[in-house]
């Protein structure tokens, strides 16, 4: 009964298959096969990229929980932990961008209460085609909508994350969710089915017939026929996901449960297999208790549905009544509908007969690895290569519109949208460096910042990688924060392309270098393949979160200039560097060249000086230099954060001027200091090997930079302002 | 004073507002639960933000109809003090406590920023604490917040000092852009005639800590604590 088209329907090879059929010693059934098949794709299975993300470091002091689990788990001190993680949910939010949207941030919520933590706060990473596409502005403006949606009414703040824009995103957007809970050490929860004869429990939302095959949709490509992928969709309940937040929460503060997994991906099959695996023990669920909204499901459906808000439990016999109590108090139902058993198999029954009996082992660790080939894109050479135009003359126009590129452009449009302030603990409005949290009854706070240059990667994706972590470490030291543990979202193309596949081990290695050179452990993250549309690959897009602590809130600083007659400095160094810049991108259309060069040491050692700066109360403001350079980086220390100050600035480099104002060299930080504390913050500087100069003032209402003693730009705030405040609102205002 | 926070399955504000009343203003605070019949000798309530049984019919329209709501009622017809603040300032319309609705805010979209508000009434027992012509900076967090009422209402409203804070720009003007939600007389906190229960859009809880970027929102709680 299984035949080809089965096989290419769930999307399983025939090597595969065979492996299937020997592992469990039979063919399997129908629902069987759904239940491999959802477990075995790429999204669930990482069975592509397994090998290499190896190469990534796991371990530190601080960490409590790596990669394997719901989340990650970093020891804060003080008996507290902060769990966090990211994921994407690129392909639902392509089909129906309010609803794919908004299930990822319910889903990644789940991901970390599930452990125990309660979330605390929520950033996003988006990519979106250009907006003079009218389907790319329909498609951005209901993401945004539908990350509103949940996290608003969920009340976890939006407090972060970026947005950019490129062609290759047009038809394939991304959506990656990243949130941070907030736990005590001693109340960590795991998804563990222990202790035969424990009974299962299920809570939250009925199970519907929707999102079937929503793995396996996200791990092939796209082709004509996706749009009428819609029905594999789900549709969120914010409102049903806050109770169950709430019921959570309250059985685990109390010690009720013994483990706990959320039906996400690959719903009800997913935890009952991931948590007997990891507990050496099986599970035996009976489908004609699971709380069901439709009629006449198949066993096939209800073990496949990704319908959202449900859980699985495993308690103690004697807590089952306490646990029912709880949920009944929110309104929730909490069905037993099976046990933990010593038989190492999943085993299912269904109106009175047995519909699936799997060995779990088989179904979650014996996926097949591969080792894909890689190659080296031949095209690279030559995009790698740059015949730089002349520079110009007007530097005023192109900062103008380099600022309004809306890559760069203020994105209050979208944040607007977001709560970023329920919870009562953000310290930082969204548009600074990193986002900031303080931690009620102390003076520490957390940071946290989402960082990936695309274009980077694209053409030297071992320097993208690196210069990843390098820039995100940067946003959190500008604001005082020392990284102390980094998740990932990798988003690329096919894997079973050798070109794609050669981008993500690359990309992997530059930021398994960077993260070794920072001592920062990388605790978890998603793997986003097959992100293709009618056979054409996205760059290579690895998003990097990364959580900071600061140890002093008294002392925090934004980025922008904050008193009249500030001497402005700059750490790091100038070099001539314009290849893969915004500059290039927006001014001369040209994506070419290579990234910027990354020294790791000397990276550090910058943060190094910006964070002790900060908590030593040296600088008034910090503000890293990134897509647009010099010129971009001082125009935001005068338009965000602060009373709206402009800036004078001297350079005297022996540049091209454009590469002087707009180039992206790595490892810079522009700092702003009264003049009495100047000289202790380049004495600092000096001691740590860092070079920084005063390059200018801040103060009056204007941006001048003269260069060599000639004035190369000058700029009232005024234009600048409208330049940089109105570029999102006008082209999303288009109809 | 003892305050109490209610607490309806979806209150996302209550362990914030918890927070302003016990931990910045130093009173005692307590949550009362929805589903209860007993204030538990509270001196003052508070009706959180957030979005009460998800706000899928109308925003507040649900929560009315909680059990504790008949004792809530029951003690503002006592001349207790009630301050509902944004999802709470929507029940507190439904339950009929307040005049006038709320409809969607003009541009159709969530807004979450921070406004200025001119505080009109200076001697109720919710502002007493603030200068006449002060100019509060307080966030505002919606997508209903939009006050309409008829214009009898409004005349009623305005005449009888009923309107405490009004949406204006940061030099106290009311100008069509500082009105962001489309308000009707730009109204963004309301008093009701024995002036003992204040409704307002704004988060006052989130705007009681310097760390925060605002204290303005403290100078209500002040007000309302007995000295």
């Amino acid at each position: 009964m299984i035949n080809p088209k089965l096989l290419s329907d769930h999307n399983l090879t025939a090597a595969e298959y065979e492996r299937i059929v020997s592992l469990i010693g039979r063919e399997p059934n129908l629902t069987e096969l759904g239940i491999f098949s959802l477990m075995w794709s790429e999204h669930c299975s990482y069975k592509s990229s397994k090998a290499h993300l190896k190469k990534l470091p796991t371990r530190g002091k601080r960490v409590i929980q790596g990669p394997g689990e719901n989340a990650g788990i970093i020891d804060i001190g003080d008996g507290r932990a902060v769990v966090f993680k990211i994921e994407s949910h690129n392909h639902p939010s392509f089909i129906e961008p309010f609803q794919g949207a908004a299930t990822g941030v319910g889903g990644i919520l789940r991901d970390i209460f599930t452990m125990g933590a309660r979330p605390i706060a929520l950033m996003d990473s988006l990519r979106f085609g250009p907006l003079d596409q009218p389907r790319n502005r329909a498609i951005m403006d209901g993401v945004v909508a539908g990350i509103a949606s949940y996290g608003n009414s969920i009340g976890v703040p939006t407090v972060g994350g970026e947005v950019y824009f490129h062609d290759v995103y047009s038809k394939n957007p991304l959506v990656n969710v990243f949130c941070l809970g907030l736990a005590e050490k001693e109340k960590i929860f795991y998804a563990k089915a222990e202790g035969v004869g424990n009974p299962v429990l299920y809570v939250g939302s009925k199970t519907g017939r929707d999102g079937i095959h929503g793995a396996t949709m996200a791990s092939a490509e796209f082709g004509k026929e996706t749009e009428q992928k819609r029905p594999n969709v789900q549709v969120g309940d914010p409102f049903k996901e806050k109770l169950l937040l709430e019921a959570c929460l309250e059985v685990m503060d109390k010690g009720l449960i013994v483990g706990i997994q959320d039906m996400g991906a690959a719903g009800l099959t997913c935890s009952t297999v991931e948590m007997p695996a990891k507990s050496g023990t099986g599970i035996s669920i009976n489908l004609d208790r699971v709380p069901q909204r439709e009629e006449g499901m198949t066993p096939y459906e209800i073990m496949l549905s990704e319908s959202q808000e449900r859980m699985l439990l495993v308690a103690r016999k004697e807590d089952v009544a306490e646990v029912q109590k709880v949920f009944a108090k929110w309104d929730l139902d909490a069905v037993v509908i099976g046990e933990v058993t010593a038989g190492r198999n999943l085993r299912v029954t269904f109106r009175g007969e047995t519909v699936v009996d799997v060995p779990v082992d088989a179904v979650v660790n014996l996926c097949p690895v591969y080792s894909r080939p890689a190659r080296r894109p031949a095209r690279l050479k030559s995009l790698q290569k740059l015949v730089l135009p002349p520079p110009g003359d007007d530097f005023g126009s192109a900062l103008l519109r380099v600022i309004s590129s809306p890559t760069i452009a203020d994105k209050e449009w979208v944040f607007r949208q977001y709560d970023h302030m329920v919870q009562t603990n953000t310290a930082l409005l969204p548009g600074a460096d990193a986002a900031v949290l303080r931690i009620k009854g102390q003076k520490r706070a957390l940071a946290m910042t989402l960082d990936g240059n695309a274009l980077y990667c694209f053409l030297d994706p071992r320097a993208g990688g690196a210069i990843a972590v390098a820039e995100a470490c940067r946003n959190l030291a500008c604001v005082g924060a020392r990284p102390i543990g980094v998740t990932n979202c990798l988003n690329f193309g096919n894997p079973e392309k050798p070109e794609v596949m050669w981008q993500f081990k690359k990309v992997i290695e530059g930021m398994a270098e960077a993260c070794r050179s920072f001592d920062i452990p990388v605790t978890g993250g998603n793997v986003s393949f097959y992100n293709d549309t009618e056979g054409i690959s996205i760059h290579p897009t690895p998003v990097l979160g990364i959580v900071g602590l600061i140890e002093d809130t008294d002392r925090l600083v934004g980025p922008g200039f904050q008193q009249e007659g500030d001497a402005v400095v700059l750490l790091g160094e100038n070099k001539e560097e314009l290849g893969a810049s915004e500059y290039l991108r927006v001014v001369h259309g040209l994506e070419k060249g290579r990234p910027p060069e990354i020294d790791l040491a000397r990276e550090k050692a910058v943060h190094e000086v910006a964070i002790a700066a900060i908590g030593r109360g040296l600088v008034r403001s910090a503000h890293d230099l990134s897509e647009g350079g010099l010129a971009v980086c001082a125009a935001e220390s005068c338009l965000i954060g602060g009373p709206g100050l402009g800036c004078v600035l001297d350079l005297e480099d022996d540049l091209r001027p454009d590469a002087l104002l707009f180039g992206e060299t790595q490892s810079r930080i522009l700092l702003s200091a009264s003049a009495d504390l100047l000289p202790r913050l380049l004495e600092l500087a000096a001691e740590k090997g860092v070079p920084a100069r005063v390059i200018g003032r801040a103060g009056g209402k204007e941006m001048a930079v003269r260069l060599g003693g000639r004035e190369v730009l000058r700029l009232s705030l005024e234009r600048l302002f409208e330049a940089w405040k109105n570029s999102l609102p006008g082209a999303l205002s288009v109809r | 004073m003892k305050f109490g926070v209610v607490v309806f399955p979806g209150s996302n504000c209550d362990q914030d507002t918890l927070h302003a009343l016990r931990d910045v203003l130093h009173q005692e605070a307590i949550f009362l639960w929805h589903k209860d019949h007993d204030l538990r000798g509270v001196d003052g309530i508070v009706l959180p933000g957030g979005f009460s049984y998800g706000d899928y019919l109308r925003s507040g329209a649900i929560a009315r109809f909680s059990p504790l709501m008949q004792e809530v009622r029951e003690f503002a017809d006592r001349g207790g003090l009630v301050l509902g603040i944004c999802n709470g300032f929507q029940v507190l319309l439904e339950l009929g406590l307040l005049p006038g609705a709320m409809l969607r805010n003009k541009n159709l979209k969530f807004l979450c920023q921070y406004v200025h508000l001119r505080v009109e009434n200076t001697v109720t027992r919710f502002t007493r604490r603030i200068s006449p012509g002060r100019v509060l900076r307080i966030p505002i967090a919606h997508f209903d917040g939009n006050y309409f009422a008829p214009p009898e209402t409004l005349r009623e409203i305005e005449a009888g000092g009923q309107v405490v804070f009004r949406y204006v720009d940061a030099a106290g003007e009311a100008t069509e852009s500082a009105n962001v939600n489309g308000s009707a007389g730009a109204i963004a906190g309301l008093i009701n005639k024995q002036g003992n229960v204040l409704g307002m859009m704004p988060h006052p809880e989130r705007a009681s800590e310097a760390l925060l970027g605002s204290e303005d929102g403290r100078l209500i709680f002040e007000s309302l604590v007995d000295r």
